[in-house]
């Protein structure tokens, strides 16, 4: 009883009120630019909401009469969703607007697009974009708040709290974990916001994959490269899995999904072999039988799915404090250890 | 009649050795007299220069005028306006046009064009091959006949070493300079700035240096075999300039320009995804930087050229990787040069001038680049001791696409004088 006490008077405060520790940013474009302190604020602010969506009702009313817009000029289903659900449990008001749908098709540039939105008086613009820098781009130029839902290979930074928050409920922590990225690194946003995030929680960082997707080049992130999944698995606490791309084969990366998997597919055999806990992610969608065997994928070591429920609590925690809420401190919050 | 003496300034020209405080009398579109105290004679307009450099008139050997086709961009008359603004008698125009300037009615245009605005004078580049498409030569001669200087497919590479061969080869009866832009098309790919720590930061993709090297080094090997003139537009990287000092010990005959963005700026200027810091070739790095600068103290580099590229504000507007490639340059490219090499400690004034005027005119056998009795009446004249402020807002270029815009910087040029015609004052 005291749990749901504790959580509802953080949501039932009159929302007028901006405490003393607030998140100061306007916008959430990127974790590079984040502060350790900011990303545990989002991380702990997170934990309350999670609760809401293990209720009957999953609904708190701190952003009624927001107006949010989920702008996504890249196909998902996830990601979308997971904002979708997020800004209703919040009680917000949501637009959906997918690319091939919209004004685009006509030749309406983006800026004059988010500005007829705007003119509408919106509160929040959640993006998805294939360039780089999109959202960034639209935050100088529109007074809503913009929150980066994935933008071409720079940030996906909801994707990359949510995987921190999944990795601090499993170990306790992100300190001197040693974290291995495996897959299409050089072309992934969930790869470089978990590079930002785990460094500067104090995590240590690893990519693997073969060179042609994985250069040594990346170590100048302050991340190790290796070459040889068999290393990563004999030294990593945990994995994050990424989906390997059809495309990157017919541009000479690699020359099949065959030998990919054979290489750096996660299977039963190859963790048998490194005969010790792995823990095992992945952002999704998964290609069974490519990165990650259908065994893993569905077997003891992977938190996948909690990953996904965590991914609505981060969003909800980010677009809450985003738009002021006064964000939970470790102290108040029960603890949440599987 | 038509007389103009320019007084009291300090004349410097490389070709003649000339630096020293000295009159100049321009009479009937040529340099009729220098020496101290000349006389005004009637009918004589006086330029008063006492404190500035005067200096054969500077010329841009790589801009693109945008006409025909995108004259919103830029205009013949705009970007002649441009270039006496910043200081620059003569520039040569890129055909990479719409249509394309590949044939001598096109070349024809851009000339009288010129002459109507009479502003800067313009000797047009034709296309080597036609519709830059890369498969099939141009008519040079017909070009040549009609006005044009040197050949270049630039905006694109010629990716074929067979066509660069023939070209090069084709070239050999005009005598006259092949240019490429030195970038392997597969290499570049879908990249959009320098390979390195900035692109791989900010999720960008990136071109190596090597795709420029590759380029250089097997169109210098195709000089070598064919003995014709090769050009190395806007070079970028410190490969590039090791490779070119190389051929030209062997005494192949190479030439290579550089523009003042590469010279001032790395690949940082892209941080914050700034569209007006993307260009082709990209910014590269520090190191990058100090070999052009390097080779333009040695003269690896033979001269400065701005590949002034204006392109509309609503197509810079855009994400980094939806944003078209160029910067203007016109009305920058003396400051940034005096600024960076000359108080950079580079280079010398007269060297400046050597890049910017003696040595295009060499390269593209204009008449011009020197002041001897004579010469035409191109003369800029300069003023390099005033701090000034770039201001994008009151450019003549009809474009506003540079990264320099608020930056302080010394030299500017206070008159630009064509055939013995003010055709510009501060």
């Amino acid at each position: 009883m005291q749990k749901t006490a504790s959580v509802d008077s953080i949501f039932l405060q009159p929302f007028t009120i901006k405490p003393e520790m607030q998140f100061k940013r306007k916008h959430l474009l990127g974790l590079e630019e984040l502060t350790a302190e900011e990303i545990r604020m989002i991380l702990d602010t997170a934990v309350p909401f999670k609760e809401i969506s293990e209720r009957q009702i999953k609904k708190v009313p701190v952003l009624r009469g927001k107006t949010i817009i989920n702008l996504f000029f890249e196909p998902s289903t996830r990601t979308r969703t997971s904002f979708e659900f997020a800004e209703k449990r919040l009680s917000a008001d949501t637009i959906n607007i997918s690319a091939s749908q919209s004004s685009v098709v006509k030749g309406e540039t983006l800026v004059d697009m988010a500005r007829n939105l705007e003119a509408m008086r919106i509160d929040m613009v959640v993006i998805r974009h294939s360039a780089s820098g999109a959202p960034a781009f639209l935050s100088e130029r529109i007074d809503s708040n913009v929150i980066n839902a994935g933008d071409g290979w720079h940030e996906h930074p909801t994707q990359g709290l949510l995987d921190m928050l999944t990795l601090r409920d499993r170990f306790g922590k992100l300190e001197g974990l040693k974290v291995v990225i495996v897959g299409d690194v050089v072309h992934s946003r969930v790869a470089r916001s978990d590079i930002w995030g785990l460094k500067k929680m104090g995590a240590r960082v690893g990519v693997c994959g073969p060179p042609t997707l994985v250069p040594r080049s990346l170590e100048a992130l302050g991340v190790e490269v290796y070459h040889r999944i068999e290393d990563v698995l004999a030294e990593a606490d945990a994995i994050n899995v990424l989906r390997i791309q059809l495309e990157r084969m017919q541009s000479n990366l690699f020359p099949s999904l065959g030998e990919y998997n054979r290489l750096y597919g996660i299977s039963t055999e190859k963790l048998e072999r490194a005969g010790r806990d792995v823990l095992i992610l992945h952002p999704g969608p998964m290609n069974r039988g490519v990165e990650i065997d259908s065994d893993v994928a569905d077997g003891e070591h992977q938190v996948i799915l909690r990953q996904v429920t965590n991914g609505v609590a981060v969003r909800m925690a980010v677009l809450f404090l985003l738009a002021g809420g006064k964000p939970a401190s470790a102290a108040e919050v029960p603890s949440m250890l599987e | 009649m038509n007389r103009l003496l320019i007084r009291g300034g300090q004349l410097v020209d490389p070709r003649n050795e000339i630096d020293e405080k000295l009159d100049i009398l321009l009479a009937e579109g040529k340099v009729a007299e220098i020496g101290k105290g000349l006389s005004v004679g009637r009918g004589t307009k006086v330029l008063e220069a006492e404190g500035r450099m005067v200096v054969p008139g500077l010329i841009d050997m790589h801009v693109h005028l945008r006409e025909p086709g995108r004259e919103d961009e830029e205009t013949v008359e705009s970007g002649c306006l441009a270039a006496a603004a910043g200081g620059f008698t003569a520039v040569a125009a890129m055909p990479n046009t719409d249509p394309v300037t590949d044939n001598q009615a096109a070349i024809g245009y851009i000339i009288r064009e010129a002459i109507r605005a009479g502003h800067s004078r313009v000797y047009p580049v034709g296309a080597i091959t036609k519709e830059i498409k890369g498969e099939s030569l141009a008519e040079m001669g017909g070009m040549i006949d009609a006005g044009a200087v040197a050949f270049s497919d630039d905006g694109h590479c010629v990716a074929s070493a067979e066509v660069m061969r023939k070209a090069m080869t084709y070239s050999l009866i005009f005598d006259v300079p092949v240019i490429q832009h030195c970038e392997d098309p597969t290499l570049v790919g879908a990249g959009v700035m320098n390979e390195g720590i900035v692109a791989t930061r900010l999720g960008l993709a990136g071109i190596p240096t090597e795709s420029e090297e590759i380029i250089v080094y097997r169109d210098c090997t195709l000089a070598r075999l064919t003995g014709a003139r090769f050009h190395v537009a806007h070079i970028s990287c410190a490969r590039s300039v090791e490779v070119v000092r190389k051929f030209k010990a062997e005494g192949v005959r190479v030439t290579a320009e550089a523009t003042p963005h590469h010279f001032s700026l790395t690949e940082k200027a892209v941080d914050g995804y700034n569209t007006n810091a993307r260009m082709a070739p990209p910014l590269r790095t520090g190191a990058d930087v100090k070999a052009l600068r390097k080779g333009l103290a040695d003269g690896t580099i033979d001269c400065i050229a701005s590949d002034h590229a204006p392109h509309h504000y609503d197509e810079k507007e855009a994400a980094f990787a939806d944003a078209p490639n160029g910067v203007i340059g016109l009305e920058t490219s003396f400051a940034l040069s005096y600024t960076e090499l000359v108080k950079g400690g580079a280079l010398d004034f007269s060297t400046l001038i050597r890049r910017m005027s003696t040595a295009p005119a060499e390269i593209l056998k204009l008449p011009g680049g020197s002041l001897g009795k004579g010469d035409p009446a191109d003369v800029t004249v300069l003023d390099i001791d005033t701090q000034w402020v770039i201001d994008k807002n009151k450019f003549c270029s009809k474009s506003r696409n540079t990264p320099f815009h608020g930056r302080k910087v010394s030299g500017r040029a206070v008159a630009t004088v064509v055939g013995g015609k003010i055709v510009w004052q501060l």
